[in-house]
């Protein structure tokens, strides 16, 4: 083992401190491992923070007759069907108790009449379903769980950031990082590794998502060798803030609708009844999304391009209590009092259902020792995913993650990591400050956001795409020059500098898968293929392999679902047509 | 009142607002430098409508100054990552219009003070942490049957609110003025005290660390706070003061301390 770094040796080494990865670390420290947790920002800060409307769980507490069945039906009707059955069946199943043990573990959910957790409709789901705090669900949940964590005793390295995952025959044994304050070098020698980092939002100029968004854990094991699934399906949420333009894409949460919000267009008119007359503002987002975008596009759109929103029709303290930082966020970032006004808004790019390819049982990837969860980890969601299935999906799945990856580290041996691959992961990182002369990573990045927002967004054709890959092999060129100014010390040029290349890995998946899939199914629209390919491509998930330097598409068949699964489905058919 | 609020009276957010004009571009004064030395950087920035003090920190690291260090994270006020001093009062640089800024004047921006520098307006909030593991968590009570009342979640609720800013531990005085880090848990952590005490289902005592390794008593009722508080979580009047009576209660009440002494006697 090299000496020349900071070493640290655990059972499993968790990348990321969202609800996915803290949740895996809980897991995988009941079981009796040592864990490490390393995370790009301080603790409480990830993205779980922000989440806001919910937990879907069919727990019953408003609507008696929720159940998960009807869940799982909701979940796999909302991916269109691309699903991994499994994985939907699984989460139906568990986020009911997943919810109890957060409760247990000093969440304040909001209550019923009767003293239960309060569910709030959501789009998408057939009953009132989403176990909420007000519009602030995800912060509570990423407090719960990080003091559970501490409390049990992970160890974390807050704000330091992993570059690069070692390998030994076809296994993870370890990770090379960086420090963000000092910019030292840091090696984790690990039996089992989890990603849990999240998508890939700041590939898109408007983006509800944070900076750390950036895909790392997806290129890191795509580079290792493990596979990505179904890239293509990228979450536009339909309202993001569009005015002014320094809040362009921050996110307003879905609980306006599901508390009553009602969408219009500048005409007045509720243009949902045109799209879809039964749901209306709660269909599923990627329909909301391509419905406001065609508003726009066809000329009626609000003031700044985007559609009203509004909740005013609701009693005003009803709205500051139910929706607390929506009403804060509009009235000092946009100077609109949301209980007397509508809000403008516009879909945002807001997460990623593609991902690592993992087992439904263990969340383990193509890759022995690398576990994925969370938004990181695909199949879940198939093409589209329901609100408030992402929090449900984090505790499910970040529990099982954490279970089998300490299990496998119980039975694996430690090997020593590899110098060959350390020295060159250093260098990988050292080599733009030795270039003198080459452009900063920050320009690259816009053209990259530009690149993403117009030929790969909401609505995609074949031409684009392709405009696009070039575009993405130009803009490797550039970065594979690009050089850094200043010290290694708390420098985010440097720190983008690793970023980008990861986004730009991610990114180039994404528009190949784009490009094969010939059909528009959930997020994915093509202009070219407007239909659904239910005979073909709904039969088929996209997968994405490193060889050699080159990425490899291929596609593989959507696994058969048992028989008394589709009974649960066929049920809905019976459900639907008789309303 | 620490030294930095007084400032605010010069560049009074609501005043600036009213003489508002379009301006197309600002200076920000940014504070460079390390743990040991630093002076302070005038930058020109372009300025946007609807433009906030991170967004223009932003402008300088994507075209001016590359390694300009500043923490943030959602841009929503939601995750309390770009606390600074802005013209000298602590804000979220996420939320601080710079319409609501005298923009005539250079716009500074500072580290907090209560924390060691590290780089920029990046300081060091690793004792935050130490502080909160500490605490002991919620212990549920035996044979909870986890039915609540919204009335009685609705006030911790208020608690559990806290983003972890830490701009109410930067303008305490207990901690910018006399630095007793090690006697005193500052705001946050009595709001997470309170968030933990008064949860209808909780079966811990905390009221002895509140006394001793907590050190409440230090704290004067000031308000600086409550004042500075994103969330406006009202923290003296909701967290600290009913934290205060309990621990007055348990080890100042005539009554107890006369129990205590005959008992103490007969001993």
């Amino acid at each position: 083992m090299s000496s020349k770094y900071e070493t640290h040796e655990y059972d499993v080494l968790i990348m990321g401190a969202g609800g996915a990865g803290l949740r895996a670390a809980i897991e995988a420290l009941a079981k009796g491992a040592r864990v490490g947790v390393v995370c790009k920002s301080l603790l409480g800060k990830a993205h779980t923070v922000m989440a806001e409307g919910g937990i879907a769980a069919a727990m019953g507490n408003v609507d008696r007759a929720d159940d998960w069945r009807t869940h799982f039906r909701d979940t796999m009707r909302g991916g269109k069907f691309l699903n991994n059955w499994r994985m939907a069946q699984l989460h139906a199943q568990e986020a009911p108790e997943r919810v109890r043990e957060l409760e247990q573990w000093g969440a304040l959910f909001d209550r019923t009449e009767s003293g239960d957790i309060l569910q709030r409709a959501f789009g998408g789901h057939t009953f009132k379903r989403l176990c909420h705090v007000g519009d602030r669900t995800g912060l509570e949940m990423i407090r719960t769980l990080q003091d559970r964590g501490v409390q049990l005793g992970f160890d974390v390295f807050m704000e330091c950031t992993i570059t690069r995952l070692l390998t030994d025959g076809g296994r993870v044994n370890g990770a090379f990082g960086y420090w963000r304050e000092q910019g030292r070098f840091v090696t984790f020698a690990a039996k089992a590794i989890v990603i849990a980092s999240g998508g890939i939002g700041k590939a898109y100029k408007i983006t509800s998502n944070s900076w750390e968004y950036t895909a790392d854990g997806m290129a890191l094991a795509y580079q290792a060798g493990a596979e990505l699934l179904d890239m293509e399906f990228v979450q536009f949420h339909p309202t993001g803030m569009v005015w002014p333009p320094g809040v362009q894409g921050i996110l307003v949460t879905e609980a306006v609708r599901g508390e009553g919000g009602q969408l219009r267009n500048k005409l007045g008119e509720r243009f949902m009844e045109k799209y879809d007359p039964k749901r209306m503002e709660l269909s599923t987002r990627d329909v909301v999304a391509r419905s406001i975008y065609t508003e726009v596009k066809e000329g009626r759109g609000s003031e700044h391009g985007g559609a009203y929103l509004d909740i005013s029709h609701k009693p005003a303290e009803y709205v500051k209590k139910k929706l607390p930082s929506m009403y804060h966020q509009f009235k000092e970032l946009a100077d609109v009092d949301i209980t007397k006004e509508p809000m403008e808004v516009g879909p945002t790019c807001h997460y990623m259902m593609g991902g690592l390819r993992v087992d439904a049982e263990t969340a383990q990837t193509s890759l022995p020792g690398l576990f994925a969860a969370g938004e990181a980890a695909a199949g879940l969601h198939g093409a589209n995913r329901l609100g408030g299935n992402s929090l449900s999906d984090l505790l499910v799945f970040g529990k099982r993650a954490g279970a089998a990856a300490a299990e496998h580290a119980n039975k694996t041996p430690s090997s020593p990591l590899d110098n060959a691959q350390i020295e060159a992961a250093e260098r990988i990182m050292l080599e733009p400050f030795e270039r003198s002369s080459g452009e900063g990573p920050y320009a690259i990045h816009r053209d990259l956001q530009d690149t993403m927002q117009s030929l790969v967004g909401i609505f995609r054709v074949e031409e684009d795409l392709r405009k696009a890959l070039s575009k993405i092999e130009e803009l490797k060129a550039r970065a594979a020059k690009m050089s850094v100014e200043g010290s290694r010390m708390f420098n985010p040029g440097w720190h983008l500098s690793q970023d980008l290349r990861n986004m730009l890995v991610v990114s180039e998946a994404i528009a190949r898968c784009a490009l094969a899939r010939q059909e528009s199914r959930g997020a994915h629209s093509r202009i070219d293929y407007p239909k659904l390919d239910d005979a073909g491509w709904g039969k088929k998930n996209n997968v994405i392999r490193r060889a050699g330097d080159a990425m490899e598409l291929t596609q593989v068949p959507v696994r058969e679902m048992p028989e008394e699964l589709k009974q649960v489905l066929a049920e809905d058919q019976v459900a639907v047509s008789k309303k | 009142m620490p030294e930095a609020m007084t400032e605010t009276a010069a560049t009074a957010p609501a005043a600036a607002a009213e003489t508002a004009r379009p301006v197309t571009e600002a200076t920000l004064r940014v504070f460079r430098g390390d743990a040991e030395r630093g002076e302070l950087v005038d930058y020109r920035v372009p300025v946007a409508p609807g433009m906030v003090v991170l967004d223009a920190l932003h402008s300088i690291q994507g075209h001016q100054a590359p390694d300009l260090a500043v923490r943030w994270n959602c841009k929503a006020g939601k995750c309390g990552s770009c606390s600074a001093e802005v013209n000298g009062r602590p804000r979220l640089t996420c939320k601080t219009r710079m319409d609501s800024l005298p923009l005539d004047q250079p716009v500074v921006v500072k580290p907090m003070k209560s924390f060691p520098r590290i780089k920029d307006l990046v300081t060091d909030v690793s004792w935050n942490y130490r502080v909160n593991k500490k605490i002991p968590p919620f212990q549920p009570k035996p044979g909870a049957e986890w039915k609540m009342d919204q009335r009685e979640v609705d006030r911790v609720q208020e608690f559990r609110k806290c983003i972890e800013c830490f701009l109410c531990q930067n303008v305490c005085h207990v901690l910018r003025d006399h630095d007793k880090k090690e006697e005193f848990g500052g705001p946050r952590f009595f709001v997470r005290v309170a968030g933990l005490e008064m949860h209808p289902l909780d079966a811990a005592d905390r009221i002895p660390m509140l006394r001793k390794e907590l050190g409440i008593g230090y704290c004067n009722i000031t308000k600086c706070c409550t004042e500075v508080c994103p969330e406006e979580i009202h923290i003296t009047d909701n967290a600290i003061i009913p934290l205060k009576e309990r621990v007055v209660d348990r080890y100042f009440d005539p009554i107890t301390m006369l129990v205590r002494k005959i008992r103490g006697a007969s001993a």
